[in-house]
C-alpha cells in the first residue's frame, strides 16, 4: 500500500466510524495523520485551546467570528466558558474580570472592535492582569473594507489605549504561526501579567494551508506564578525577580485590591509622585528587562545581502516569493520578519541591517513599521530606505516587491 | 439583624492607608456601605467569597475601602466586568456598587443585557441624580427642570425609570429605597443576596454637597428628611389616591421572581453537551 492509500484508507475509516462530532474530534482525527488542512482562524481557536485558554468573550466581527464561533462549541465541552457580550466593550471587560478571577482569557474581533477595546486594554495593562486580544486586521479607517486585508493597526497595537505603556505584540505569517504565536500569546500573558495583542492579517485568518500541528504533550504552556505567601503578606504587585510577580486569583483568599487608578505595590491608589513612578517604571521594565525573552525575528537569506526587505505577516510571504526570483537572477536580497513587533527588536534589526545598502519596507498601511526601521538606519545614505504601500484592500504582490528590488540593485 | 453590633463594620474596613475616605461630609455613599456591610454580616459569608465590582464615581470608590476581593474598574463597565468574574466562579458573590452616571449612561446598555441574561450579580445602584464625581453634570436621572452645571437652565430631559429599565430587561430581583431607610435598605440588600439572579437595588441617595447646592435642597439632613417624607411604600400605593402617588419615589421589593440563571444554564449546557458526547 502506497503512502497516499495508507492515507486514503484512514480517511475512510474515520468517516466509516460515526461521523466527528464535533471539530474537536474532527482535529483529533486529523491529528493522528499529522497534518491539517486549516484556517488562521481556526489555528488561533485550536492555539488558544492547546495554551489553556478557558474564558472567551466576545463580539462578532469580521473578519474574526470564526474564532468565537469554534470557541463556542469548543469550551463548553471542556468546561470553559464563552460568552458573547453585547459589544467589545464588554468583550475585554469580562476577559479581564474573569482572569482576575483566575481563567486564561481571550478575545478576538476586527479593526472597530479593537477599537472599542483601547480603554480596557490600558485597564489590564497598569492592573496588571494577563489577558489576550486577537485582532484580525481590515481595511480602515471606521468600516472599511471588512473582508480586505490590511495592516493598518501596527501603531494602534502600541498607542492605542490612552496614556504611555509598553506593549507585547505578535504578528504570525501562516497559519501554522498563527497556532504557535496564540499559544505564545497566553503564555507572555501568563508570565508577564499583561494584555498581549496577536495580530492578524484578514488573508492569513481566512486562508487554508496544510499544517502539522504537535501534540498536545509536546507544547510548552506557561502558567501564571501563584503566591507561596500568606495573605497578610501578599503584595498584588511585587518587584520580584525580573519585575515578574506573582498573581492570586479572586476567592483564593488574598482580597486584594486593583484599581485602573495609580497604585501602589499592595494596589491601593495613590497620587504620591514616588510610588506613581514606581508603578510606571515597574510597567516599563518588566518589558524592557525582559527584551531577549520577548522578541523574535526571522532572518531569511540575509547572510550577503545588500538590500533587505523588511516586512511581517503576509507580506513577508510576497517578499520571499520576491527573493526567490531575484535571487535567481543572482540579486543578493534576503528578508527581516519580526514576529514579535512590539517591543520592537531594535537591536537585533541594528545589527542584521548594519551591512546592507537598501531597506525596502512593504506595508499594506500608508507607512508604519517604516517609520522603526529608519530609526534604526540613520547610517544609510538618502534612498538606503524605500517604502511600498498599499492601501487598496489589495495585496502587495512578489511582482511588486520585485520591481522595486530591481530598481535599486 | 437588629443585634449586629455597629463594631461590625470596623471588622470589615481595610484600616491600613485607605483613610480618611473620598466622600464628602453627608455623603451618602458611606450609608450605603453600613448597610451593604451590615448584610452579609448577617448573613455570614466568607468575605473570600465576595467579589465587589465598581466602575467610576464617588459612589464607585467603596470597595477600595473593604476587606473583600476587591475590583474598580472603567467607567460604566463594572457589570461587564462582573460579569467574567462571576461566570468563571459562579459560586463567588459578587457585588456591582454604581452610581446613576455609571449605571445608566454610559453602563446601560451591560446593565439591560445582565439583566437580560438573569446573571447573578447584586447591583447597587447609588442614585444621587447627579455626577457627583466630575462636579455636578446631568445624569439619566436628573429630575426634569433640576440644576446641573451641564443644565444650568434647568435640565430639559425627561429622567430615567431605572428600576422599570431593569424590570423591562428582565431582572428577576428589583427593588428601590431611600439613604433614609437604612433599616429596609439593608434588609432589602440580604434578600438580594440570597436571592439566585440578576439583582438591582436602587438606592435614592443624597450628594449634599453639588446636587443639593446646585438645587439649594438644604444640605444632608433636609435632604434625608425629604426622602422620608416624599416616599412611600409600595403596599401603601394600593389604597392611595393617584394624586397622591403622583412625583413619591415609590419605595420597596418591585420584582421578585424566580428565573433561570445564567450561570447555572451555562453549567447545565456544558453537562448536556458532555454527557452527549460520550455516549
Ligand atoms: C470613559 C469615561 N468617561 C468619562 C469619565 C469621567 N467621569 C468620571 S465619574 C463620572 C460620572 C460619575 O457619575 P455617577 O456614576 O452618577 O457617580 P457619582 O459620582 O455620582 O457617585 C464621569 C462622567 C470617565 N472617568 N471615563
Ligand atoms: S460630590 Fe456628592 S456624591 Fe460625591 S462624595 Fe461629595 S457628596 Fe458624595
Ligand atoms: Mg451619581
Amino acid at each position: 500500500m502506497t503512502e497516499k492509500d495508507k492515507t486514503k484508507t484512514t480517511k475512510e475509516k474515520a468517516s466509516l466510524a460515526a461521523k466527528p462530532e464535533s471539530k474537536l474530534e474532527e482535529i483529533q482525527t486529523k491529528r493522528e495523520r499529522k497534518t491539517v488542512l486549516m484556517q488562521g482562524n481556526e489555528a488561533v481557536a485550536y492555539g488558544a485551546l492547546d495554551a489553556g485558554v478557558d474564558f472567551f468573550a466576545g463580539y462578532p466581527i469580521t473578519p474574526s467570528t470564526e474564532i468565537a464561533e469554534i470557541l463556542a462549541a469548543e469550551l463548553p465541552k471542556r468546561n470553559g466558558a464563552f460568552i458573547q457580550m453585547e459589544d467589545e466593550l464588554a468583550s475585554i471587560c469580562a476577559i479581564i474580570g474573569a482572569s482576575l478571577a483566575g481563567a486564561k482569557a481571550l478575545t478576538a474581533t476586527s479593526g472597530p472592535g479593537f477599537s472599542l477595546m483601547q480603554e480596557g486594554i490600558g485597564f489590564a495593562k497598569i492592573t496588571e492582569t494577563p489577558c489576550v486580544v486577537v485582532d484580525v486586521q481590515r481595511v480602515g479607517p471606521s468600516t472599511g473594507m471588512p473582508t480586505s486585508p490590511a495592516q493598518g493597526d501596527l501603531m494602534q497595537s502600541k498607542w492605542g489605549s490612552h496614556g504611555d505603556s509598553p506593549a507585547i505584540v505578535l504578528y504570525p505569517d501562516s497559519v501554522k504561526e498563527s497556532y504557535e504565536l496564540t499559544i505564545r500569546a497566553v503564555n507572555l500573558s501568563e508570565k508577564y501579567r499583561t494584555c498581549v495583542i496577536l495580530l492578524l492579517d484578514e488573508v492569513i485568518a481566512h486562508m487554508r494551508e496544510a499544517v502539522c500541528l504537535p501534540d498536545i504533550a509536546n507544547v510548552r504552556i506557561i502558567n501564571r506564578i501563584k503566591p507561596t505567601v500568606p495573605p497578610q503578606w501578599y503584595k498584588h504587585y511585587d518587584e520580584n525577580q525580573k519585575y515578574l510577580s506573582p498573581l492570586a486569583s479572586f476567592g483564593e483568599g488574598y482580597r486584594y485590591h486593583v484599581t485602573g487608578l495609580t497604585h501602589d505595590s499592595h494596589g491601593f491608589p495613590t497620587n504620591k509622585p514616588s510610588e506613581a513612578a514606581e508603578m510606571m517604571e515597574r510597567l516599563r521594565k518588566k518589558i524592557s528587562y525582559n527584551i531577549r525573552d520577548l522578541v523574535q525575528i526571522e532572518s531569511y537569506e540575509m547572510e550577503d545581502a545588500k538590500i533587505a526587505i523588511f516586512a511581517a505577516g503576509i507580506t513577508s510571504r510576497a517578499a520571499k516569493a520576491a527573493i526567490a526570483t531575484a535571487r535567481a537572477e543572482g540579486i543578493k536580497v534576503g528578508l527581516l520578519r519580526p514576529l514579535t513587533i512590539w517591543p520592537f527588536p531594535d537591536d537585533a534589526v541594528r545589527k542584521m541591517l548594519r551591512n546592507v545598502d537598501t531597506v525596502i519596507v512593504p506595508e499594506l498601511n500608508q507607512g508604519q513599521l517604516i517609520h522603526e526601521v529608519q530609526r534604526l538606519t540613520k547610517d544609510k545614505s538618502d534612498g538606503g530606505l524605500i517604502p511600498i504601500n498599499k492601501v487598496s484592500g489589495e495585496l502587495i504582490t512578489p511582482n511588486d516587491i520585485l520591481n522595486k528590488i530591481k530598481e535599486v540593485c | 439583624m437588629a443585634n449586629i453590633p455597629q463594631r461590625i463594620i470596623h471588622e470589615y474596613l481595610r484600616h491600613d492607608k485607605k483613610f480618611p475616605h473620598v466622600w464628602c461630609a453627608g455623603c451618602s455613599n458611606g450609608i450605603v456601605l453600613g448597610a451593604i456591610i451590615r448584610a452579609i454580616a448577617s448573613l455570614n459569608i466568607d468575605r473570600n467569597d465576595i467579589v465587589m465590582v465598581s466602575g467610576i464615581g464617588c459612589s464607585s470608590r467603596m470597595p477600595v475601602y473593604v476587606d473583600f476581593n476587591t475590583l474598580h474598574t472603567l467607567h460604566g463597565r463594572s457589570i461587564a466586568f462582573a460579569t467574567g468574574v462571576k461566570l468563571h466562579k459562579p459560586h463567588l458573590k459578587v457585588i456591582v456598587v454604581t452610581g446613576d452616571g455609571d449605571c445608566a449612561a454610559i453602563g446601560g446598555n451591560h446593565l439591560i443585557h445582565a439583566a437580560r441574561r438573569n446573571i447573578d450579580l447584586k447591583v447597587i445602584m447609588i442614585n444621587n441624580n447627579i455626577y457627583g464625581m466630575t462636579g455636578g453634570q446631568c445624569s439619566p436621572t436628573t429630575p426634569h427642570d433640576a440644576y446641573a452645571t451641564t443644565a444650568p437652565y434647568g435640565n430639559i430631559e425627561p429622567d430615567f425609570n431605572i428600576c422599570n429599565l431593569a424590570m423591562g430587561a428582565g431582572a428577576s430581583f428589583v427593588a428601590r429605597t431611600t439613604a433614609f431607610h437604612v433599616q429596609e435598605m439593608q434588609s432589602m440588600i440580604k434578600d438580594a443576596l440570597q436571592h439566585t439572579g440578576f439583582s438591582l437595588i436602587e438606592v435614592i441617595s443624597a450628594c449634599p454637597v453639588i446636587y443639593g447646592r446646585l438645587n439649594k435642597k438644604g444640605g444632608a439632613p433636609q435632604m434625608l428628611k425629604d426622602f422620608r417624607d416624599n416616599s412611600i411604600p409600595l403596599s401603601a400605593t394600593e389604597k392611595l389616591p393617584p394624586d397622591k402617588i403622583e412625583g413619591k419615589i415609590i419605595r420597596g421589593i418591585l420584582r421578585k421572581e424566580i428565573r433561570p440563571e445564567f450561570t447555572a444554564e451555562y453549567s447545565a449546557l456544558c453537562k448536556k453537551i458532555q454527557t452527549a458526547g460520550g455516549e
